[in-house]
């Protein structure tokens, strides 16, 4: 090992240090910035060592496409909308996936002759999970966007047609291990992975988004850490490592979250067919909706509010006028507080970033665990465009289809003020008693439009 | 044997990650999850090297594209994890004067 390796691998190690700590940091909220700006230094750290690596020769495609990188990179950075995150998460990890995936190529296309089988089991394992997570990753951008439909997409026979591909997938990676270098194998998983990735998230309503994006967190660091071990590179090992824990532990924390299995997110497709029946027996329950005027009224002279935001929040971006409002009751002495439950949205943490970016002191915001002993208490809970993590049928009812998942105990308040566009049933299709609780009363129209009214409805008391 | 190593540094590595993330609260999810992403993007290291030897015009092309892509993961991810963690914000602290007033007033 010559000097300059050695300096490069120095300056590798202290980046690895520096991610670490800077994942460390996340623990807290008035750490965190400082950590995570460390290791982005560490980042610049490891991008200038290896400007120093020997093999590089040539300057013109490397500065290219850092410069075209970073004109792209900026505004994804800075001026993506934060109600756009869930995408933005979306459209990130198919950019880092599709770096593993050349790589893995270009490696393979290098070293064809006498490819070691070690070597191409890490080289078949990158591409294989790496081009699935490229094609899943802008599968789940489009869901998120919605320029696919984010229902599920379903077909008889197609769990099989799915698990079959995949059968053939991982065979064709067991052979290029035996032959690494039948290089239309190769070219032919990857086809094939690119088309799993796509039917893989077709069935995958936007419900379950949040357990999807984890996982596809997950690949793609998995896809980068196989980089490493056929490049040999240690710090891409470790990162990758580093990445794949993360997005495996909340894919584990979300799906725990809606008390489903990975197998059951991935091919469960959550159906509309239950909704039919369940909706044909709701149909003689009534609804009781309340004016704005009522609904100020009742907010103004509470002790306690609980609001419970949910993706519908998120749709009209009513994040503003909820602490709008909030901040009006607290002037008249109402203690305020925000219930997340952690599916709430499309991602993991969505509705703590949308309140953080309405200057909602983040001491404010209750997990579920924290607040759902004071439901009982709490003298309204105000729930805005939230709809299956509140649904009691998840603790009463064995034959709905979200029985046993965790909900926030809404029902238990002294009373609910729902703020809802219509009486359409959410995303995953299933009809929600608490809709039609006698304590419950609902506030139609948009959320965004419905909180302002509410917001001069309080003013005017 | 070096194939052995890796396989050390992954599973520590892993074993680290889970450790440390295990910690991080459901309040800060959404900014881990940019965080591990922008990290995640040291795949630059790979494509760099690809996209900058001397091999032939289709591996430089490639390394074109994956440097490019993790870029603008690199650029992109550390940029709005910063923007998410400033956000975060505890509540303001009552004024020193007010507070010692209120204790008082509770005492007496």
């Amino acid at each position: 090992m010559d000097v300059r390796e050695l300096v490069i691998q120095a300056i590798y190690l202290a980046s690895s240090v520096l991610f670490i700590l800077g994942l460390k940091s996340l623990s807290h909220p008035d750490r965190a910035r400082l950590g995570m700006q460390q290791a982005a230094m560490g980042m610049a750290l490891a991008i200038v060592g290896t400007l120093f690596h020997h093999e590089i020769v040539r300057f013109d495609f490397i500065a290219l496409a850092l410069v075209l990188g970073t004109v792209v990179g900026y505004p994804l950075g800075m001026f993506v909308p934060m109600t756009a995150m869930p995408q933005r998460i979306a459209i990130s990890h198919m950019f880092g996936a599709l770096a593993a995936t050349l790589v893995g190529v270009a490696e393979y296309r290098i070293n064809e002759v006498g490819l070691p089988r070690s070597t191409m089991a890490a080289l078949g394992f990158e591409v294989l999970f790496g081009a699935l997570t490229v094609t899943g990753s802008f599968m789940a951008f489009g869901k998120l966007q919605e320029f696919i439909t984010g229902r599920p997409v379903t077909y008889k026979g197609q769990n099989a047609v799915n698990i079959t591909l995949f059968g053939v997938a991982i065979a064709m990676f067991l052979y290029l291990i035996y032959r690494p270098q039948t290089s239309v194998v190769f070219y032919a998983m990857i086809g094939l992975a690119l088309l799993l990735g796509v039917f893989m998230v077709l069935p995958i309503g936007g419900a379950d988004m949040p357990v999807v994006v984890s996982l596809l967190n997950s690949y793609a660091g998995l896809a980068s850490s196989a980089t490493g071990f056929a490049i040999q590179n240690n710090v891409l090992i470790i990162c990758g490592a580093l990445d794949g824990a993360s997005g495996f532990l909340l894919s584990i924390l979300m799906s725990k979250a809606m008390n489903r299995s990975f197998g059951n997110v991935l091919f469960g497709a959550f159906g509309s067919p239950p909704a039919l029946a369940a909706g044909a027996q709701a149909k003689d329950l009534t609804v009781h909706s309340v004016s704005a005027e009522d609904a100020a009224m009742r907010m103004a002279y509470a002790g306690t509010v609980i609001v419970v935001p949910g993706y519908g929040m998120a749709v009209a971006q009513a994040q503003h006028v909820v602490r709008e409002l909030a901040d009006l009751l607290e002037k008249r002495g109402v203690t305020v507080k925000y219930a997340i439950h952690p599916v709430a949205g499309r991602m993991p943490g969505h509705m703590n970033v949308l309140l953080a970016e309405a200057n909602v002191p983040y001491d404010r915001l209750y997990d579920m665990e924290q607040i759902n002993s004071e439901f009982p208490q709490a003298d309204v809970a105000l729930v805005i465009g939230a709809n299956d993590v509140v649904n009691p049928a998840a603790r009463s009812d064995p034959s709905s289809p979200i029985y046993g998942m965790p909900i926030l105990d809404v029902d238990k308040a002294k009373g609910a003020i729902v703020l809802k566009r219509s009486m359409n049933p959410g995303f995953a299709g299933i009809e929600n008693q608490l809709f039609y609780a006698p304590n419950t009363s609902m506030l139609f129209g948009d959320a965004k439009s419905s909180l302002t009214r509410l917001v001069s409805e309080v003013k005017a008391l | 044997m070096t194939s052995i190593i890796e396989l050390y540094v992954f599973v520590l590595a892993a074993f680290v990650g889970y450790q440390v993330i295990t910690r991080v609260p459901p309040l800060l999810h959404t900014p881990l999850m940019s965080a591990t992403n922008a990290i995640s993007a040291i795949s630059l290291v790979g494509s760099l090297v690809l996209a900058g030897a001397n091999h032939d015009t289709v591996s430089n092309w490639l390394g074109f594209i994956a440097v490019l892509s993790a870029t603008i993961n690199v650029v992109g991810g550390f940029l709005i994890t910063d923007r998410m963690l400033k956000m975060f914000r505890r509540e303001p602290k009552p004024v020193p004067g007010k507070a010692l007033e209120k204790k008082t007033g509770g005492a007496g």
